[in-house]
């Protein structure tokens, strides 16, 4: 490992002081981050400390509380609190069912088993708002849904799947088009991650007398923990940002906390308000991440790895 | 003519019982059902987009018309062509062009040069560099978009191109710096070290050299990066009220806009998807297996 | 307890162009201890994978105790298997590996207990049944496979190639270990190796393996010291064997084969007569010359090239009658690169074969 020399002389040097020593060090590994690190402290630092600054401050500037209660006070908001919970905590289990299943089918090398992977990646490239638009097409009264009911006899009219009098209908579409948008996501992590644990440790059980559901449970899923540990985080915190998806299905009739900080922030105009929302939603997802962390983390087997 | 025999291998001169073709019928039977399983997976997954690419060839009176047949019976443009001469239709998709490139661009300047800092060299401050990466990604968007509003309508950047490049940029940097970092660290640090010895500055060598074997890796990080731009939908629609990109342009006229036009609209949010994955699909899973990494 | 019979097995991998295996067929006895040696590629490991169960022949049978396994799953042939790789499982202690296949068969908690606690006697295991495999070393992690393996208690121990990841001196001593091991418990055992030492001292029989076909399945001094081809003679031992060509020649009743120019003449049996006047391909094993400063009758002459002194002998390369060959002498014996020697190859010795196939004469001996 080439170990440049700019990290032998600690961190690097202030700008204009010179180490003490006969050949000039250029400290290169740090010239290369600077770039990146600025980017990202004006963008990602900046943005949040500036939110946390908004969510508390009233329009003179003074510290106020005024803005939090205003959000607490509009049942709307406390409907986009519960149908973001209720959303991820439905979506998230099937996505990770669903994706394991795929991912089984996969390893099973079934034929044309490159052409089935293209076809269930491609709703990874898939914005959610397309993908609330694409199930719109399906779900919409006059939709795609509709016409196979009726061509089947099984309904007269078809079923008003989006009507906002219907609002278990409304949560299962949405339901619907998350699972199908954001299970690809899942699938290629899980299948990087099979595709990483030695086939020895399946044939290996096998001969040992397991059946494929002893194997799945005692050799496959522990190895893949540390994927899904990782998968599992991104897609909880991803899920508490679904928005355009509802919007696009819904309209307004589906509250859903991102959705919210939209609407204040460019319909209402208030930025504070918005901000307090946003905070709501990193105040979850690191909450998420804490619990995540802590449930899967791995037993005592120093390093874990082979 | 030489006569040879090779000493034959011996077996038992016995009954064995007849081959037990139970288990093999049993294991045919299973691959069977193997293929049916993957088709319905397959139906499930891409049949949406099979209709959403119908509903967008459809002319205004398929679309009007109920039940809708499954099957293609009338390709017209008209319901594409409506949406493009839109009012800010063509504008918000050259907006997304040039925000997709200007992002991609931005962040392979910015995170290429860290990527290989990580590859190569061994720095304090390099794990929790990588660990600052990764909680970043994990940070909503949400949480920096509105704020970053404020800031770019004192800085002036406000509804600006710019000012949606860089957002994009910067919600795209960690996952490229990892991926260039993985993607440089699978360059052999000997080829470099070669061409440095064969009288090329360091810089020299990584262009001559390095470039070309990442080429292929970087061509995946941008493509991501600029499908990723193309996508993002909650940045862009806070950020711009005139030159707003696709989605944000589709987004904020959701309410007003007929059936088909979002129609039209979420099957051209779709076909950038579809060249993605099909160009994409073999980097696919070394793209994320470095990122988790 | 059981034999293994294997008939016509014959396997091409999807995308291959040339077998695997090539219509095998080869018993192993019931407690017997069966090594398949061959270079890789030779087809020996896919054929202990369709033993086990985990590759499925094209055609071809296998039985098992009486009973046709060929396409029953791996876990329904009551085998046991110790792979290369170890493969044992990282995330769970060695107690829990060392039982897991008695586990999957639903054995009680105490009986599996009382077994794990054999096995890691036998292994010397028994101060690590509580760590993970993470903290051992390769040696032990290979134990914890042969434990886990030997627990089970099948009627056909399978072997792939255990002993390759160790280093030199844990692979010796680890050797003798599993032989014993293997004799107090008795278990048919098939074992795969391309370390023809290794072959050669644990097997009761060595089956030498090349381009999927079985080409010699002997004892090991019979595969040893009489190759049925020039390709088994040249991979067992060390040195291999040497390998001479010439032509029988000879008068009235001796057979002899001729070197070529220099003259030299070796003498060949007499049941080759019929093939005067043929060219030929002769065997010998390097530490089956005699060797020496002095000219002695019937002794033909060598030429030093190099002298290599190996500790418990020395091996002195050269020129014989034009051709080279390797010839081993007692570690005090002393040469030097240009040195006139004397070797006498006893007609005992030689080892006949066809020049075209390599295949050994028959009636030859």
């Amino acid at each position: 490992m080439s170990t440049d020399v700019g990290q032998a002389s600690g961190p690097a040097p202030a700008a204009g002081a010179r180490p003490p020593r006969a050949r000039r060090q250029l400290p290169v590994p740090y010239l290369l981050l600077v770039p990146s690190a600025v980017f990202m402290a004006l963008l990602f630092g900046w943005p949040l400390l500036s939110g946390i600054m908004e969510a508390f401050q009233n329009p003179r500037g003074g510290f106020t509380l005024a803005n939090w209660e205003r959000m607490a006070g509009e049942p709307r908001f406390w409907e986009a609190v519960r149908n973001t919970l209720l959303l991820t905590a439905v979506v998230i289990p099937i996505q990770f069912v669903f994706a394991l299943a795929m991912a089984l089918l996969l390893h099973a090398k079934p034929k044309f088993a490159g052409f089935y992977f293209y076809v269930w990646a491609v709703p990874l490239a898939i914005s959610d708002l397309a993908a609330g638009l694409v199930w719109l097409s399906v779900f919409t009264d006059l939709g795609y849904l509709n016409s196979v009911l009726v061509n089947l006899g099984l309904a007269e009219h078809g079923v008003s799947w989006l009507n906002y009098q219907n609002p278990t209908s409304l949560f299962l579409t949405v339901v619907v088009a998350e699972v199908w948008r954001a299970t690809s996501l899942v699938l290629i992590i899980v299948v990087a991650g099979m595709q990483v644990i030695p086939k020895d440790y399946d044939e290996a059980a096998q001969v040992l007398g397991a059946t494929f559901w002893q194997r799945l449970w005692h050799v496959t899923l522990p190895l893949l923990r540390p994927s899904l540990q990782v998968a599992l985080i991104l897609r909880t915190i991803l899920a508490f940002e679904a928005f355009a998806v509802a919007q696009a299905l819904t309209g307004r009739n589906f509250p859903l906390l991102v959705g919210e900080t939209y609407e204040w922030s460019v319909n209402l105009q208030n930025r504070a308000v918005a901000s307090a929302v946003a905070l709501v939603v990193l105040g979850m997802s690191m909450v998420v991440a804490v619990i995540y962390l802590r449930a899967l983390r791995q037993p005592d087997s120093v390093g874990g790895a082979r | 003519m030489t006569t040879v025999a090779s000493r034959p291998i011996r077996v038992a001169d016995v009954e064995l019982p007849p081959v037990d073709t139970a288990p093999l019928r049993r294991l045919r039977r299973r691959r069977a059902l193997l293929q049916v399983a993957c088709i319905a997976v397959t139906l499930f997954m891409g049949f949406p987009v099979y209709l959403i690419t119908l509903a967008a060839f459809s002319s205004r009176q398929t679309l009007n018309a109920f039940p809708k047949s499954l099957l293609p019976s009338a390709i017209s443009t008209e319901t594409l062509n409506a949406f493009l001469s839109s009012t800010g239709v063509l504008p918000a998709f050259l907006n997304s062009v040039a925000i997709g490139i200007g992002t991609l661009a931005l962040a392979l300047l910015i995170g290429a040069p860290a990527g290989y800092a990580i590859a190569r060299f061994v720095f304090r401050g390099r794990e929790s560099y990588q660990l600052l990466l990764l909680m970043t990604r994990a940070l909503p968007i949400v949480v920096l978009s509105i704020p970053l509003a404020q800031v770019f309508l004192t800085a002036g950047l406000y509804d600006s191109v710019l000012a949606v490049v860089l957002v994009h940029a910067a919600l795209s940097l960690p996952t490229t710096i990892l991926i260039t970092a993985s993607v440089f660290v699978s360059v052999p640090r000997d080829v470099e070290e070669a061409a440095q010895l064969f009288g090329c500055t360091r810089f020299e060598a990584f262009r001559r050299v390095v470039v070309p074997m990442a080429l292929p890796g970087i061509a995946a990080a941008a493509i991501f990066t600029f499908v990723l731009s193309w996508n993002e939908v909650l940045a862009a629609a806070v950020l711009t009220l005139n030159n707003r990109t696709l989605p944000a342009q589709v987004l904020t006229s959701l309410s007003d806009s007929p059936l088909a036009f979002r129609f039209a609209g979420g099957f051209a949010l779709v076909v950038p998807a579809l060249l993605f994955i099909l160009l994409m699909r073999r980097y696919l899973l070394n793209m994320w297996g470095s990122t988790i990494r | 307890m059981a034999e293994v019979r294997l008939r016509n097995l014959v396997k091409t991998y999807p995308g291959g162009t040339t077998r695997a295996t090539d219509d095998v067929s080869l018993d192993v006895e019931d407690g017997e201890f069966m090594v398949l040696l061959g270079p890789s590629g030779c087809g020996k490991t896919t054929l202990l994978r369709m033993v086990a169960g985990l590759d499925l022949p094209d055609s071809g049978q296998v039985v098992i105790g009486g009973r046709d396994v060929t396409y029953l799953p791996p876990r329904d042939r009551n085998l046991s298997m110790v792979f290369q790789s170890y493969a044992v499982f990282p995330h769970k202690r060695v107690r829990a590996n060392i039982g897991f296949g008695l586990q999957m068969r639903g054995m009680s908690r105490d009986k599996i207990a009382e077994k794990v606690r054999w096995a890691a006697e036998l292994l010397q295991l028994q101060p690590y049944l509580d760590r993970y495999p993470a903290q051992l070393s390769g040696g032990q992690r290979q134990r914890v496979a042969v434990a886990r393996a030997i627990v089970m208690d099948a009627d056909v121990l399978l072997m792939d190639e255990p002993l390759s990841n160790l280093d030199a001196l844990l692979r010796l001593s680890f050797r003798a270990e599993l032989k014993r091991l293997v004799g107090e418990i008795g278990t048919t055992t098939l074992y795969v190796t391309h370390d023809q030492v290794e072959a050669l001292s644990l097997g009761d029989r060595v089956a030498v393996m090349r381009e999927g076909v079985i080409v010699q399945c002997d004892d090991p001094i019979t595969v040893y010291d009489v190759p049925a081809s020039e390709f088994v003679g040249g991979f067992l031992g060390s040195p291999p064997m040497n390998f001479l060509s010439g032509t029988l020649a000879g008068t009235n009743g001796t057979v002899e084969l001729d070197l070529g120019p220099e003259g030299t003449r070796l003498p060949a049996p007499a049941s080759l007569a019929t093939f005067r006047g043929k060219p030929v391909r002769a065997g010998i094993r390097a530490e089956t010359i005699g060797v020496s400063h002095e000219q002695r009758p019937d002794a033909v002459r060598f030429v030093v090239e190099v002298f290599e002194p190996l500790g418990s002998a020395v091996l002195i390369t050269g020129d014989l009658g034009g051709q080279r060959i390797k010839v081993q002498a007692p570690a005090s014996f002393r040469a030097e690169p240009g040195d006139e020697l004397w070797l006498s190859l006893e007609c005992d010795s030689l080892r006949w074969y066809d020049p075209d196939s390599g295949v050994a004469l028959v009636g030859a001996s």
